[in-house]
């Protein structure tokens, strides 16, 4: 039996009805052709598919799209929504050439925004551990914690009383 | 790799939830984060016909403190949750480090400590702590309410105390007593990320120098966790030496079980389990230097 459900992605309510044994991978990218979020591992271990489930940053291909249902869901495409400006997060992995092949990219930028969102100061190791969920092929990490380290700046100096989500 | 096919509810109350799961019989499994049981769907090891999620339910989410019946885990409380929680950092720590070392950021944010549980995988990073402090599975279902001792209430590998028609509602832990102190400790491949090759808890009450009561679970290295009973003798009502210590690591290390597989050889393991034990109870004992109450 299909489910009727309504959530917001990236600020846009979305209701559509979906079979209960479809990830919220699956929808994002077939239904809502939102392929920035990828698929990688499928298991919960690589982290490509990261993103923000009411603010919180989880494997989209271990949530099921029912269980969405209420919810506020944001992806690397809500990041920089005008499409012009992008987020602190984006403009530091291009400064700092933090990004080789590409695929970890959006799943590592929703997990440094959601380490930002805790944490608007990360030493190097609190870094290294909010990234503990995301894996790069290419190895590129040392980039990846100087773009975090340089977005956490960015947020600081934009925003001095906290940085938000 | 996709999921095979499953109806699915969230039903908003434990009653509703036990009803529905009481009507499907086995085909039925529950689900808390989702995280143990739809990679193992994924991987073909588990084909539900219907699965009963938990997230809806509101009774099952709290993490509460009480002075005298001690700390209540809901079902669905998240890993990060409790690893980040302040009453349990102070008066637990070892159940909030623990829950801190298991898995990833994400994992933290979907899984629950009572889906670590309730999977009984014998690496479940949150067992050997919850067990070490006298924790219980509170448990509801088709015939009511009902606790079990956790060190009783795995049987083997994916195998617990639980009915069919039951559901595990809470994880309770009684207050620690005064001058007693916690630890956990594990060792995997990879650090932050991987699965435990080994994995002890100890939790031990002292009176002056004296060691009153202590115990000792080991993770990973048995078909279930295990007590470290013999170890836990040569400690109990000792004032400790470090003969002593030396001697119960030993112990403990004779009284695992483990087998080789792809996170670690038996040989390893067992000489792990001498070594984590020493490191488990001696921190257990500077915390409980440290505390009064």
């Amino acid at each position: 039996m299909k489910h009727q459900i309504t959530f917001t992605v990236n600020g846009d309510e979305v209701s559509i009805l979906v079979d209960p044994w479809k990830t919220l991978n699956e929808v994002l990218r077939e239904d809502l052709n939102l392929t920035g979020t990828k698929l990688g591992c499928g298991t919960g271990d690589c982290g490509a598919c990261t993103i923000l489930l009411d603010g919180r940053s989880v494997n989209s291909c271990l949530t099921l799209a029912v269980s969405v249902n209420g919810k506020s869901v944001q992806t690397v495409e809500g990041l920089a929504l005008s499409g012009e400006e992008l987020h602190p997060v984006q403009d530091a992995f291009i400064k700092a050439g933090a990004i080789q092949c590409g695929f970890c990219t959006a799943g590592m930028e929703m997990s440094a925004v959601y380490l930002l969102g805790q944490n608007n100061s990360p030493d190097e190791n609190q870094i290294r551990a909010g990234l503990s969920g995301n894996l790069c092929r290419c190895t590129g990490y040392n980039q990846i914690v100087e773009a975090i380290s340089m977005a956490a700046a960015s947020l600081r100096d934009a925003r001095p009383e906290g940085v938000k989500q | 790799m996709r999921l095979p096919h499953f109806e699915y509810a969230a039903p908003r109350s434990l009653d509703e939830a036990l009803r529905l799961l009481a009507e499907a019989g086995e085909e039925a499994r529950v689900m808390a984060g989702g995280t143990d049981l739809i990679v193992r769907m994924k991987h073909g090891l588990l084909k539900p016909g219907f699965v009963i999620s938990l997230a809806e339910i509101e009774e099952l989410r709290p993490i509460s403190f009480d002075r005298r019946k001690g700390l209540s885990i809901g079902a669905t409380a998240r890993l990060a949750e409790v690893a980040s929680h302040a009453e349990i950092k102070r008066r637990y720590p070892a159940v909030a480090s623990a829950a801190e070392k298991t898995a990833n950021v994400q994992v933290r944010n979907m899984g629950t400590v009572g889906g670590n549980i309730c999977n009984a995988a014998p690496s479940a990073d949150n067992a050997p702590t919850l067990i070490a402090m006298g924790a219980e599975a509170v448990i509801a279902g088709g015939k009511g309410k009902r606790s079990v001792p956790l060190d009783r209430f795995f049987k083997g590998p994916r195998l617990t105390a639980l009915e069919p028609d039951e559901i595990l509602t809470a994880i309770q832990v009684p207050v620690p007593p005064p001058y007693s102190g916690a630890s956990y400790q594990h060792l995997s491949a990879r650090g932050r990320v991987d699965i435990s090759a080994v994995c002890v808890g100890a939790m031990t009450v002292f009176e002056g120098s004296t060691c009153r009561e202590i115990r000792i679970a080991l993770g990973a290295v048995g078909p279930k966790p295990l007590r470290a009973l013999e170890a836990e003798n040569l400690l109990k009502g000792q004032s400790w030496t470090a003969d002593m210590i030396d001697s119960a690591g030993r112990k403990a290390a004779e009284e695992a079980r483990p087998i080789s597989d792809v996170r670690a050889s038996a040989e390893y393991r067992r000489q792990m389990v001498d070594v984590l034990t020493r490191r488990a109870v001696l921190e257990a004992r500077s915390m409980a230097g440290k505390r009064r109450r």
